[in-house]
């Protein structure tokens, strides 16, 4: 097929929603270039997810079947679809940014002499794929040079899942050859750490706290901010890491996604690996001491200075607002 | 066991960014540059498993001069000796051509495990591990909070998406590549900085590798990212700005 070949992941057995989201950037990308957009599913059952696929959004669906190829390994993957595209030669390759891809796209990507454009937020004609770099404080805008298959994958949230107008829907079955022994990795089921202490996802409001705390021992100044806002305390990942904060508390891709009310950030420069997790909130603020900071340019409302002074100071704000606000009831009442 | 840590010297967290008069990259005079973090992490992986097992570990680095004072670093934590590819154009070269080259000079040490942090705090690509990997017909697995050493390999614990983790095995020789998580890295210590002066820093120039380096994906262009949102910047005295906060957030956003 030249075109445009989409690659869907599955999640507890349906299609995931990133992987739409996939499927909007290549038909996008499919309608700059002209080009026809169609779908590869993998698994050891594919039949399900891939009509799910051709009733939904992409026309065409491979079907990428074999025993082998559930549970997910990074060496049945890149085999299976290296045999895919050797065979159909796609103009493009455009996977969701998700664990799995990052974990054999830039092997299968290299094996066919290419790299990986990954983690994409914008296409633009060219087609230009910008990226974020030093962790989302700069753009850059990345060309695929001639020659073979371009290999893209897009970040979570960057393009927006609709289902499409579709041509008629074809779903052929594609059968990998895989020898047992070119499976070199041994997968083991997926397991929690622990128990799962607080719902984040349905906090109506969240205070979440990143490195800018500088030691657990400041942490009390934010839970005094908490509990004055009625808010859940979260955190950004190196808070978890460092064992301030318990991991269930953690915002981000390897976390929890909130969209919360308000999202008050104190301390968290937001690196893309935070931002995904929360820019989906109704209202956000940011404390942080660089004006540079990348969490500025998600944030509502934004105050460059010194959290260890900005916080007990706000904390004081919002103890005289809620005293102010009772006394403005009671005068209501009269 | 001999262990290769492939690791980056990328700019500081917190350097300013200042994009320079080719709007290819960022202006390097002034900056400040540090280990990437995840490789401090993948170091780290490697100084426990020697602590346990024994062995040696040779840390491969590729970048400028510059680099010289990040390898020295790695050496003082524990590392045994050290190659360095001396290489000027590294941001011309794509996650394929950077991978290559330190793939060639990776080759001929025959390690047991190769480990890297999963991605750069610059680039951002992560991919260089896992290309490592496929380059030097290795098994590898990805975002690796922990690793032991098994009879035939290695098990290591995998971190998956929301609070997730699955545990692997890999026969011997792998490759993986080290999330920022596991164990805290170490300092070096006073005796380990002395000990890294007399440690073996081999240089090897992109030439030596022979390898291909014409890039398939092309960074054209650097920009500042665009606001996707107005931000209301407060300004004021802590006093004032908290007070102001307050207001807009009761009134203007209704949140509280």
């Amino acid at each position: 097929m030249s075109g445009v070949c989409v690659v869907m992941e599955e999640r507890e057995g349906r299609i995931s929603r990133i992987s739409w989201e996939a499927a909007a950037a290549g038909r996008w990308l499919g309608a700059l270039m002209n080009l026809p957009v169609g779908a590869a599913v993998v698994g050891s059952h594919t039949e399900t997810l891939a009509a799910e696929v051709a009733g939904n959004a992409l026309g065409k669906v491979a079907r990428v079947e074999h025993p082998l190829l559930a549970p997910y390994t990074a060496d049945g993957f890149s085999l299976a679809l290296e045999q895919l595209f050797r065979a159909e030669n796609p103009d493009f390759v455009v996977f969701p940014h998700t664990y799995q891809v990052r974990d054999y796209a830039p092997a299968l990507a290299a094996r066919l002499g290419q790299t990986l454009i990954g983690d994409v937020i914008a296409i633009e004609d060219g087609p230009v794929f910008t990226r974020q770099l030093l962790q989302g404080r700069l753009r850059g805008q990345y060309r695929h040079s001639a020659g073979g298959p371009c290999f893209l994958s897009v970040q979570a949230g960057a393009f927006r899942a609709e289902t499409a107008d579709i041509g008629p829907e074809e779903i052929v079955l594609f059968t990998p050859r895989i020898d047992s022994a070119r499976i070199r990795v041994k997968p083991g089921a997926p397991f929690r750490a622990s128990a799962q202490g607080v719902d984040l996802a349905s906090a109506q409001r969240i205070v979440s706290v990143g490195r800018g705390i500088k030691g657990v021992e400041n942490l009390p100044l934010v839970q005094e901010l908490a509990s004055a806002l009625g808010a859940e305390l979260a955190a950004s990942r190196p808070v978890c890491d460092n064992g301030w904060l318990p991991p269930d508390r953690q915002v981000g891709s390897s976390g929890h996604t909130v969209s919360p009310k308000l999202y008050l950030a104190v301390g968290i420069s937001g690196a893309i690996q935070h931002l995904v997790g929360m820019k989906g909130s109704r209202c956000i603020v940011a404390i942080d001491k660089n004006p540079d900071a990348p969490i500025f340019e998600v944030a509502d409302y934004g105050i460059v200075g010194d959290l260890f002074e900005l916080v007990p100071a706000l904390t004081e704000a919002l103890k005289a607002d809620s005293n102010g606000l009772g006394e403005s009831v009671q005068t209501d009442a009269r | 066991m001999k262990i290769v840590v492939a690791i980056k010297q990328v700019p500081e967290r917190d350097a300013r960014v200042r994009i320079d008069a080719t709007a290819k990259w960022i202006d390097e005079d002034d900056l400040q540059f540090a280990l990437n973090e995840p490789d401090a992490y993948a170091l780290e992986e490697a100084l426990l498993l020697k602590e346990k097992h024994g062995g040696e570990i040779i840390v491969v680095s590729a970048g400028p001069e510059r680099v010289g004072t990040t390898i020295r670093e790695a050496l003082a934590k524990g590392a045994d000796r050290a190659i360095h590819i001396d290489c000027d154009n590294l941001a011309e070269r794509d996650a394929l051509g950077v991978a290559r080259l330190l793939a060639a000079a990776i080759k001929p040490e025959n390690a047991d495990l190769l480990l890297t942090g999963l991605q750069s705090d610059d680039l951002g690509q992560g991919q260089t591990g896992v290309i490592l990997a496929e380059l030097l017909g290795l098994p590898h697995a990805s975002l690796i909070l922990h690793v032991e050493k098994t009879e035939t390999g290695f098990t290591a614990k995998r971190e998956l998406e929301e609070g997730w983790f699955q545990t692997v095995e890999l026969p011997s020789p792998a490759a993986l590549t080290v999330q920022s998580s596991g164990s805290t890295p170490r300092y070096a210590t006073l005796m380990g900085i002395k000990r890294a002066k007399s440690k073996e820093v081999r240089s090897a120039t992109a030439a030596d590798l022979l390898t291909e380096d014409t890039p398939v994906a092309i960074l054209e262009r650097v920009a500042l990212p665009q606001k996707q949102k107005s931000t209301r910047m407060i300004s004021g005295t802590a006093k004032e700005a908290a007070a102001a906060l307050v207001e807009k957030l009761r009134f203007e956003a209704r949140v509280l």
